[in-house]
């Protein structure tokens, strides 16, 4: 194993080598770095062009200007990274370090977001081959797949973040829209939970009714401009939690995990008001990070310790709920401040930004930058979803399928398993394993769709540096980039060999 | 699988000695040639065949209205406008297609309207496909000659050669193809799009070449190889006459996708301004050229839009289908209406033969 990865290793740091090399000559030669200077009128124009030659050294042939620039990269082992200056003198290493944190925080939401609805998504149509919401999904899919991303950002700007803030203005629902949104939920939740006629039809009926509930009450309490979560809407979540998480991962038949997984609920109930009293005015990002892990902790602690036989089950399904309960009340303690953020001077009630990755002095506390971070994710983050969303679900629908039309999963039924047992347990561990290393190996992809993204929304991060770099025919801050990418394609791929062994014991590395 | 095999067989008599063993799936190709079989698949999949018609339909489009001009040949198309022309605004450039029965039914003289200085859109549009479409074709040639080259040698003749090869294509797909086309665009772009095509070609052939080396390398092992050789076949006739068509399923499913996926990023190079450069055109740069007017004319920015969708999506469709045809594994499960059916008839078999 050790040796394994020791050996992959030092291949990576020379397909890296060689992968820089050829983008630094690309680049160099993509174009001519002194075309403005030499088109410009300024009188001293020589003086100009020298002093650029002079600060990029330009006169060295690109060949032997790569090995100055490995140079500076090579110092990043004594810990004095650098990258170079870019065309304006401006060190790259400082440029870099604030588009890393904001592409990251893009990248990483995004991906995040569409894993989780791309496996769901894709298990339900496994399950329900060749059902109606089956053919729906496929060909949805295959839309999202053929999508141009930077088109659909430039929709979404237009219809999502314009269209919104003008409905928010004046938050109203039409009779038509409720009924209309109702049904479609109705229908999805019953293509979804399926089933047989009669059941379809209960589904049906219930999810119509209670959706449209839900959106008069909120209409009618006009919760849009006022929205809050409220102790009735904890209560609820919580103890949905607690039985669905319950109901999934280990079926309600066990008792001992449910009564952890319920305690916990309790617990986070029983939190609401002392955290949103007198916690949440004190919240900074240590402590809301400390309050997550703890949330885990405790979680994870309660199930344990009134698992039963299977301690580790129900430790697991007991944290899945604390961290959703606590996820719920963080949502409680954005949408507080919610007003705040919506009426302060920088925003006037245009909330949802088309521009850039945070409103500029905006100023207010921990929350309220929280909103404004999350309002400027949203739309390009959607974007980057809809692309990945369509390739994973294919993925994990096929990959589902395969696997339950193993003989293994016969033999599972036949013993008499229940049907969650024999989908989560036999039949939905063995078709993640060619989906994580998918996931892993898709980053190249997930990195370009962001490059795109970033430019749309003008989004100040590593596409933006790469972009401009290349405009400007300026190699340090597009190899700085690269070099990030190629570092994290290359780290990618070698966690993709890993995780398929580790995962599926009959591959061995070697 | 055996009930379903059972069920459907023909009516047999109750002790008579050989049963028909031969499966569904078999059954259905029985006296069929490969490509037979293949196309017999391919048409039963509706969504690729409505692709490859719906395809047809855009490129016979987009190269017949606006004409072809390509290296200096020129024919005349059947549309009155040239894409760089500016004819007078009509109706402030809203389009004219109407298709509402009623007053004002009809294409109308811009059925796609107009800019701002009044390039009818349809013929931009039809140009733009025209050279995305090109483009595409471009790369997925290119790439599938370069992919399955590389693929080949490195797969039949392994050692130091398929070491060799093989770190050269990971060195590659370490560069994410926007970030690499980005570059070649910037340095080519300005060339006319046969060249990008051309050029980004040569960086979009790492996954093919890994998948066909993945084939070569099972295949060569194959006895019918080794009697090929025992035979006197030289190593081109074996690759050429006995792997290659084996792998050819493969080869065409990834060149498929390789297009549908070429056109996207083309069209995206474009839109950075790293792909085809003005005077030409390019779906991607009409999108590019006009996203600030959304708001006042739509219609500049859906229409490009549309047509990139409707081209990858039929692509990809298409790519669907033949990987269900070339599919071996693919079986057709017979409805349950016809399932009931052959059991009814077996039944009443039974009942006549008892």
């Amino acid at each position: 194993m050790a040796s394994f990865v020791t050996r992959r290793l030092i291949a990576a740091v020379f397909v890296l080598l060689a992968a820089t090399f050829l983008m630094y000559i690309l680049v160099s030669m993509s174009g001519d770095p002194l075309k403005e200077l030499r088109e410009s009128s300024a009188p001293n124009k020589l003086e100009l062009m020298e002093a650029r030659t002079r600060l990029l050294n330009l006169d060295v042939p690109p060949f032997f200007r790569y090995f100055i620039w490995l140079g500076g990269i090579a110092q990043c082992f004594v810990g004095q990274c650098d990258f170079g200056v870019n065309v304006q003198g401006l060190p790259v290493n400082v440029l870099l370090q604030q588009a890393m944190g904001s592409t990251l925080q893009l990248v990483v939401s995004a991906q995040l977001i569409a894993i989780v609805v791309g496996l769901a998504v894709g298990i339900t149509t496994a399950l329900r081959q060749y059902s109606g919401y089956d053919y729906s999904i496929t060909f949805a899919s295959f839309l999202f797949f053929s999508l141009p991303i930077f088109w659909v950002a430039v929709l979404l700007k237009q219809y999502i973040a314009i269209g919104f803030n003008d409905w928010l203005a004046e938050p109203s629902i039409g009779i038509a829209v409720l009924i209309g949104i109702s049904i479609v939920s109705g229908l999805l939740w019953m293509s979804v939970l399926g089933g047989n006629g009669r059941k379809r039809l209960t589904t049906l009926a219930v999810a119509t009714v209670s959706t449209g509930a839900l959106l008069a009450y909120f209409d009618l309490t006009d919760w849009f401009s006022t929205p809050s979560v409220g102790i009735v809407g904890v209560i609820l979540t919580a103890v949905a939690a607690a039985l669905g998480v319950t109901a999934i991962s280990v079926g309600l038949k066990n008792k001992n995990a449910l009564r952890g997984s319920l305690v916990t609920a309790a617990l986070g109930i029983a939190l609401y008001y002392p955290m949103t009293w007198y916690v949440f005015r004190f919240m900074s990002l240590p402590l809301f990070l400390g309050l997550a892990v703890l949330s885990v902790v405790v979680g994870g602690a309660i199930g344990y310790f009134l698992g039963g036989r299977d301690r580790w089950q129900s430790a697991r399904t007991s944290a899945i709920v604390s961290v959703i309960v606590s996820a719920v009340i963080a949502l409680e303690g954005y949408l507080f401040y919610w007003n705040d953020y919506f009426n302060s001077t920088r925003i006037n009630g245009r909330p949802i930004a088309t521009f850039g990755s945070a409103t500029p002095n905006l100023g207010g506390n921990f929350w309220v930058q929280g909103i404004d971070t999350f309002t400027h994710l949203l739309l390009p983050t959607i974007a980057i979803i809809l692309i990945s969303f369509a390739g994973l679900t294919r993925y994990t629908r096929s990959s589902m399928l395969e696997v339950m039309n193993q003989d293994y999963i016969r033999t599972a039924r036949s013993k008499g398993l229940t049907q969650r047992t024999v989908v989560v347990r036999h039949a939905l561990r063995n078709a993640l394993i060619p989906i994580a290393t998918i996931i892993a190996l898709d980053i190249g992809a997930l990195i370009g769709g962001a490059v795109i993204t970033e430019f749309v929304f003008g989004w100040s991060g590593m596409g933006q540096l790469f972009q401009k770099g290349l405009v400007a025919v300026d190699p340090n801050p597009v190899m700085a980039f690269f070099v990030v990418t190629g570092l994290l394609i290359v780290i990618f791929n070698l966690v993709a060999d890993l995780l398929y062994a580790s995962l599926d014991p009959r591959i061995r590395v070697s | 699988m055996v009930d379903l095999n059972l069920a459907l067989q023909d009516p047999q008599h109750d002790g008579e000695p050989e049963r028909d063993e031969t499966t569904i799936e078999q059954r259905e190709t029985v006296g069929l040639s490969q490509g037979q079989i293949v196309r017999k698949r391919f048409f039963r999949h509706r969504g690729a065949v409505i692709s490859i018609v719906v395809l047809t339909f855009v490129i016979l489009l987009a190269y017949s209205s606006v004409g072809l001009h390509v290296w200096g040949l020129t024919t005349p198309g059947w549309w009155p406008w040239h894409w760089r022309e500016t004819p007078p605004l009509v109706n402030r450039g809203i389009p004219t297609l109407n298709l509402v029965p009623g007053p004002g039914f009809g294409v109308g003289p811009h059925p796609f309207g107009q800019d701002v200085v009044g390039h009818d859109i349809f013929a931009l549009v039809m140009r733009g496909a025209q050279q995305s479409i090109m483009i595409m074709v471009l790369v997925g040639s290119v790439g599938t000659a370069v992919g399955v080259l590389v693929g080949s040698l490195a797969g039949f003749y392994r050692g130091w050669s398929d070491s060799l090869l093989m770190r050269f294509t990971d060195v590659i797909i370490t560069i994410p193809f926007i970030v690499i086309g980005a570059v070649i665009g910037r340095a080519t772009g300005a060339l006319g799009a046969a060249v990008l095509g051309l050029m980004l070609g040569l960086f979009a052939w790492m996954g093919l070449a890994r998948l066909v080396r993945g084939e070569f390398l099972s295949l060569r092992e194959r006895e019918f190889i080794d009697a090929a050789r025992v035979s006197g076949a030289s190593d081109a006739r074996i690759i050429f006459k006995h792997i290659l068509p084996n792998a050819v399923g493969v080869i065409i499913v990834s060149a498929t996708l390789l297009m549908a996926g070429a056109i996207l990023g083309e069209t995206a190079l474009s839109f950075l301004g790293f792909g085809v450069k003005s005077p030409d055109t390019s779906l991607g740069l009409i999108v590019a050229e006009n996203q600030s007017a959304f708001a006042t004319r739509p219609w500049l920015f859906w229409w490009p839009g549309i047509f990139i969708i409707i081209i990858a999506l039929s692509v990809n469709f298409i790519g669907d289908g033949l990987r269900d045809a070339f599919d071996p594994r693919q079986k057709k499960m017979p409805s349950p209406r016809a399932l009931a059916r052959a059991a009814t008839r077996r039944a009443r078999d039974k009942r006549v033969s008892a």
